[in-house]
């Protein structure tokens, strides 16, 4: 080919390539630098090795270009005999060794103090399942599980009408975001109770496995209060994708408050899960339960999305037995868009939307749950979220 | 010509079956590593004996209780007490309760691992609740002791230490 | 003149009756093919429709990655696209591609008459459509293919249906074939050579596939351990990889990456010597540094040994573990480096024309350093906190491998082609081929470093829109790199059929024994041993 044609295709490569750099969203080029000491040192080790690499190919590619531009037979270069060299080989062994052992030097410190547990002020257990987080404060006595909010959930279904771009945190977002106090070392202790997960924020460098089995242990201790948002790293079956984590770094009253709320919140939980519930207030609650959690695929009359959503307007299973019923709901159906909400909703929520179903959309059944009962029921299933149901719902599977 | 093809070929095929066997002699090998340095938080066992040759120090550390439930379980499983300061080289005592929310006889195992992975060799138990299986009637429940002794020459720089427990059904039940 | 010639002088010194007939005739032909270049050719087909079995799945697993949400398919079959998508292009493409040209080449370059073990050979080669129909097979099953990764980390990969046994099997059978077809490699290189072919009279090639077969014939059975205890642990009651029976599902990923790693080096070191071959035929300049190369090669091996928990650096390792495999992989990339600069220099003061195998082979040199580079990032534990298991590792080993080890396939298709078929391919088309590839697979490939950093995981079927613009445009490159094969293939079909004929020697600058033969080669090739003496150029 003629040179006239080499110097098109590279008038091509550049066109295509300027307007990717244009469109491009600078903000999604890099490692982030992050909010803790540790995660600074890691983007500074990147950034330091990603220049060697950078100075190492460049050398390498200067010397390869001017050699295929000088040394090419079209230019009359004559092919010397030259071979075998020891000094330059020993040179190009050396070099690179001594390069990666002033890299390696700043690695290893970095490593070292990634590893130092030491003083930590206070630990989370964090517990990955198939697919959602439960975050167990150890000293707090706080326990709860966090996973895909409801906007990114119902945008992700295949066929969705829900554009991703109109929701501005799209995988990233979580029902219930992590509150941690910035300024403290804070120990995650990790584990698994299905399948391996990872659990990764990039802006804390911190990511570590979960081992159904086995502790593993991270730390990190963020010095900017803010929202950070991570993912599961580790492939763990059907919806990896769809597992984010968010860390709310607050301060410490914030946090204590927050702390406070959560007391309160379980507290006030409690209460209204023993006291006896009309049905009334029951339909009522669980109207607003069923607009925020069920509606996006069973619709708003309860009648779904033939082919995709059944309906739960003169379904067999919200007609029929409560047991059943009540399965669906706290444990979903499996390999279907249909998750249990089992350990994301209250007792309350749980018995009101299902006695919501039960009477509404022309259904027939009638029967109310009360709370308590509901408390009762899935007692221990609190403990994991796609425990089996308890033995008055054998069967059902 | 052909011997020397059989020689080699058959050499290989040595080799071969030779690697075979060492996919599952790592096995073993893992182990030990494990026990040698900690790796995967296994923790060590002794003998009352030893455990009692040790010498009480000073220092203090902390031992915090973690519990888990692998799937399909419906049990209450948590440690009786959150954390508690120990002396290494003094023997201690502490408890997990289990109870069994199903209407049937299940058996559970219980898995252990330690956390920092450093300190796992340096945690040694004289008897625990995680060396047998543990059967549990329909709805029963039971307190399950452990005691324990941590190594005097546990590194200096840790000072606290997870001890975690996973319930598991037991793999060999129908 | 050529030696093979002198070898049709005189007939008549040989046990196997098919030999001096030319091939024989219909589909039996290949079927009980016991000839080194009809089993070299049949595992060069084999690898080119795996090629496009293995790019469809890519392009499914690039569709549904074009933008955000999820158009196409089911995050269960997504995963067992990617799942699938690299069994196929590494035991499906990759390796069998390696082993066709082995068989073509060894024998031609060492101066036999065939391999070591021709009827091994034939079966190692007819066990791979049967394992590959099994495995693929899976994808139409009720449980569907395997989507718990080409890793197959349990218990993810042991929640799957019961087409699992199935994919086990076909694993098992990949392997043996591949074990058998290095025995015989070995056996050839060992024992075929003629007098006056010393090792270090071997071209590269044939060194760097004396190492790889070692190599397979080391770390496959380990493989084969690990996923029969994965077997074993499904249906037998066995917990190797269970915590409940007292097992660690982390000890499966050591012995699965003492495996992997030795495996992505068995991956390219075939590929390190079709380059080192092809360099010297167009700088006309002989290999800078043979011997540099012979132990770098050798050293590269070793160190592949113990540098696996690379892969693990999350899994939670005691900090002297962590340190030992940062430093070991670090060390790896000496010798990598010693390779390049070894080609580098073959280049320097040559006097270089660029046909398509060499355009080929210089673009690997550049494509596969930058992959190199981004290893060596990733082999500083920190550092590689971040980037494990996102984007930036796909880039990594997408550039080692596919601007890597596969222009090395096509740069080998190329350089060997006119020798196999007696025609030149399009020279034009070639090139053409070679600009279109380059620029896609950087497209392609390229932007996901950058993804990979900003923080999308791997192996998800969906993603924020922050990544929207960078996975578009990987997804137009995918498309771009997959139709362009096309023109290889009809590259490949057009030479086949006919063209300008070629010469005995080919290429001006070409050094070695497979150019003494005419082109194309005669079914059988030095029957008579060549005479090899100080001053014959092997190499
Ligand atoms: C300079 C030499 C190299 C170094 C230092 C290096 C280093 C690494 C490291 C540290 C990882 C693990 C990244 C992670 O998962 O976090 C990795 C992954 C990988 N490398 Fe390399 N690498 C090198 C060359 C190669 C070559 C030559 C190949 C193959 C031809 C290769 C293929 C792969 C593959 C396939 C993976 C990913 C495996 C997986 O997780 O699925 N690498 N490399
Ligand atoms: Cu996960
Ligand atoms: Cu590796």
């Amino acid at each position: 080919m003629t040179s006239g044609v080499y110097r098109w295709m590279l008038l091509v490569v550049c066109a295509l390539a300027l307007p990717s750099v244009a469109w491009a969203d600078w903000g999604a080029l890099n490692m982030p630098v992050g909010v803790t000491e540790i995660s600074g040192k890691v983007y500074e080790l990147h950034m330091r090795i990603f220049i060697w690499c950078c100075v190492i190919g460049a050398a390498v590619f200067a010397v390869m270009f001017y050699s295929m531009f000088k040394h090419r037979k079209s230019k009359g270069a004559v092919a010397a005999d030259f071979h075998e060299s020891t000094t330059v080989e020993v040179l190009w062994t050396i070099v690179p060794l001594v390069i990666l052992i002033v890299m390696a030097i700043p690695a290893a410190k970095v490593l070292i103090e990634m590893e130092d547990f030491s003083d930590s002020e206070m630990s989370i257990k964090v517990t990955g399942y198939q697919w959602r987080w439960q975050y167990e404060y150890l000293d707090q006595d706080i326990s709860f599980f966090s996973q895909l909010d409801s906007a990114s959930n119902v945008a992700r279904q295949a066929n969705s009408t829900v554009d991703p771009a109109s929701i501005e945190h799209y995988l990233k977002d979580v029902d219930n975001a992590l509150v941690v106090p910035v300024g403290k070392k804070i120990r995650f202790l990790h584990t698994a109770a299905d399948v391996i997960h990872s659990w990764w924020v990039p802006d804390l460098a911190v990511k570590k496995d979960s081992i159904p089995g086995f502790i593993n242990e991270n730390w990190a201790l963020i010095e900017k209060p803010g929202v950070y948002r991570g993912k599961c790293a580790e492939l763990c079956g059907r919806d990896h994708g769809f597992m984010p984590i968010v860390v709310k770094a607050v301060s410490q009253e914030d946090f204590d408050t927050w702390v406070g709320e959560q007391k309160m919140k379980t507290a006030s939980a409690d209460m209204d899960a023993i006291r006896q519930w009309s049905q009334a207030e029951l339909m009522a609650t669980g109207e607003r339960v069923y607009a925020a959690n069920c509606m996006s695929c069973h619709q708003k009359e309860g009648q779904g999305i033939p082919g995709m959503f059944p309906a739960i307007a003169g379904s067999d299973i919200v007609n029929g037995d409560m047991d059943m019923h009540v399965h669906t709901v706290l444990n979903g159906v499996p390999d279907s868009p249909m998750q249990g909400f089992g350990s994301s909703l209250s007792d309350v929520d749980l018995a009101a939307v299902i006695t919501y179903q039960r009477s509404a959309f022309g259904n027939q059944a009638g029967d109310i749950l009360q709370p308590s009962h509901m408390r009762s029921l899935r007692q221990g299933l609190r403990q994991s979220a796609l425990a089996v149901p308890q033995n008055n719902l054998k069967g059902v599977n | 010509m052909a011997n020397r093809h059989t020689v080699v070929a058959g050499k290989s095929l040595l080799l071969a079956v030779a690697m075979f066997g060492f996919g599952y002699l790592m096995v073993p090998i893992y182990d030990i590593i494990c026990e040698v340095t900690g790796l995967n938080g296994k923790t060590g066992r002794v003998s009352i004996a030893e455990a009692q040759a040790e010498v009480a120090t000073d220092r203090l550390v902390t031992v915090e209780f973690v519990a888990s439930i692998n799937q399909g379980g419906s049990w209450i499983f948590k440690p009786q007490v959150q954390e508690m300061q120990v002396k290494p080289g003094e023997l201690n005592h502490a408890a997990y309760y289990a109870e069994n929310l199903s209407n049937m006889p299940v058996v559970a195992q219980a898995t252990p691992s330690v956390s920092p992975q450093a300190a796992a060799k340096y945690f040694n138990k004289t008897e625990c609740f995680c060396f047998t299986r543990q059967a549990f009637e329909p709805k029963g429940s039971k307190e399950m002791p452990l005691t324990f002794i941590i190594d005097p020459d546990l590194p200096i720089n840790v000072d606290r230490v997870t001890l975690s427990y996973t319930f598991f059904r037991s793999p060999d039940q129908s | 003149m050529s030696y093979s010639d002198k070898a049709h002088d005189h007939p008549g010194h040989d046990e196997h009756d098919d030999h001096h007939h030319g091939p024989a005739k219909g589909l039996m032909r290949w079927v009980k093919t016991t000839n080194h270049k009809d089993i070299g050719t049949l595992y060069l087909w084999f690898s080119l429709i795996m090629f496009f079995i293995g790019g469809g799945m890519a392009l499914i697993i690039r569709a549904e990655l074009g933008s955000p949400g999820l158009q196409f398919v089911d995050p269960m079959f997504f995963n067992a696209m990617t799942t699938m998508h690299a069994i196929v292009m590494i035991f499906g493409v990759v390796m069998p591609a390696f082993v066709g040209l082995a068989n073509w080449m060894i024998p031609m370059m060492i101066g036999a008459p065939d391999m070591a073990l021709p009827r091994l050979n034939n079966w190692s080669f007819w066990i791979m459509p049967f394992a590959f129909t099994i495995m693929l097979s899976t994808l139409f099953m009720d449980s569907g293919g395997p989507a718990g990764g080409w890793t197959l980390y349990p218990p993810l990969v042991l929640q799957m249906g019961d087409s699992f046994a199935f994919v086990i099997f076909a694993i098992h059978f990949m392997g043996i074939s591949s074990v058998m077809g290095s025995i015989n490699i070995v056996a050839t290189i060992f024992n075929m050579r003629p007098p006056g072919m010393t090792m270090m009279k071997m071209p590269m090639f044939v060194w760097t596939w004396l190492i790889t077969a070692y190599l397979l014939i080391a770390t496959i059975p380990v493989f084969a351990g690990a996923v029969t205890m994965l077997l074993t642990d499904r249906y037998f009651g066995t917990s190797f990889f269970s915590a409940a029976g007292g097992g660690d599902p982390v000890m499966f990923q050591h012995i699965f990456w003492f495996f992997g790693h030795p495996e992505v080096y068995i991956l390219i070191l075939p590929a390190f010597g079709i380059v080192s071959s092809i360099i010297p035929t167009f700088a006309r300049k002989p290999l800078f540094g043979y011997d540099s190369m012979v132990y770098a090669t050798a050293s590269i091996a070793f160190l592949s040994f113990i540098v696996w928990a690379h892969h693990m650096f999350t899994t939670g390792m005691p900090l002297a573990g962590e340190l030992f495999f940062m430093f070991s992989t670090m060390m790896i990339s000496v010798p990598t480096g010693v390779k390049v600069f070894n080609w580098v220099a073959t280049m320097w003061r040559g006097s270089m024309t660029f046909e398509t195998p060499m355009l080929f082979a210089v673009g690997f040199v550049i494509m596969f350093t930058i992959g190199g580079l981004s290893g060596l990032m990733l082999a500083i534990t920190p550092a590689d906190i971040q980037y494990h298991d996102t984007y930036f590792v796909v880039a990594h080993f997408h550039y080692v491998l596919v601007p890597g080890a596969i222009y090395s396939l096509m740069a080998a298709t190329y350089y060997w082609i006119p020798k196999w078929t007696g025609n030149m391919y399009d020279e034009k088309l070639g090139k053409l081929h070679f600009w279109i590839s380059t620029i896609f697979v950087n497209v392609l490939f390229f932007p996901m470093h950058f993804v990979g950093l900003a923080g999308m995981p791997r192996r998800i079927p969906d993603y924020n829109n922050i990544f929207a613009d960078w996975n578009f445009i990987a997804t137009i490159g995918a498309f771009g790199f997959g139709f362009s094969q096309l023109l290889f293939v009809y590259i490949i079909i057009k030479c086949v059929k006919g063209g300008k004929e070629a010469t005995t020697e080919v290429w001006e600058g070409a050094r070695g024994l497979e150019w003494t033969v005419p082109s194309p080669a005669p079914y059988h090739t030095f029957e008579v041993a060549p005479e090899i003496n100080s001053t014959t150029v092997t190499r």
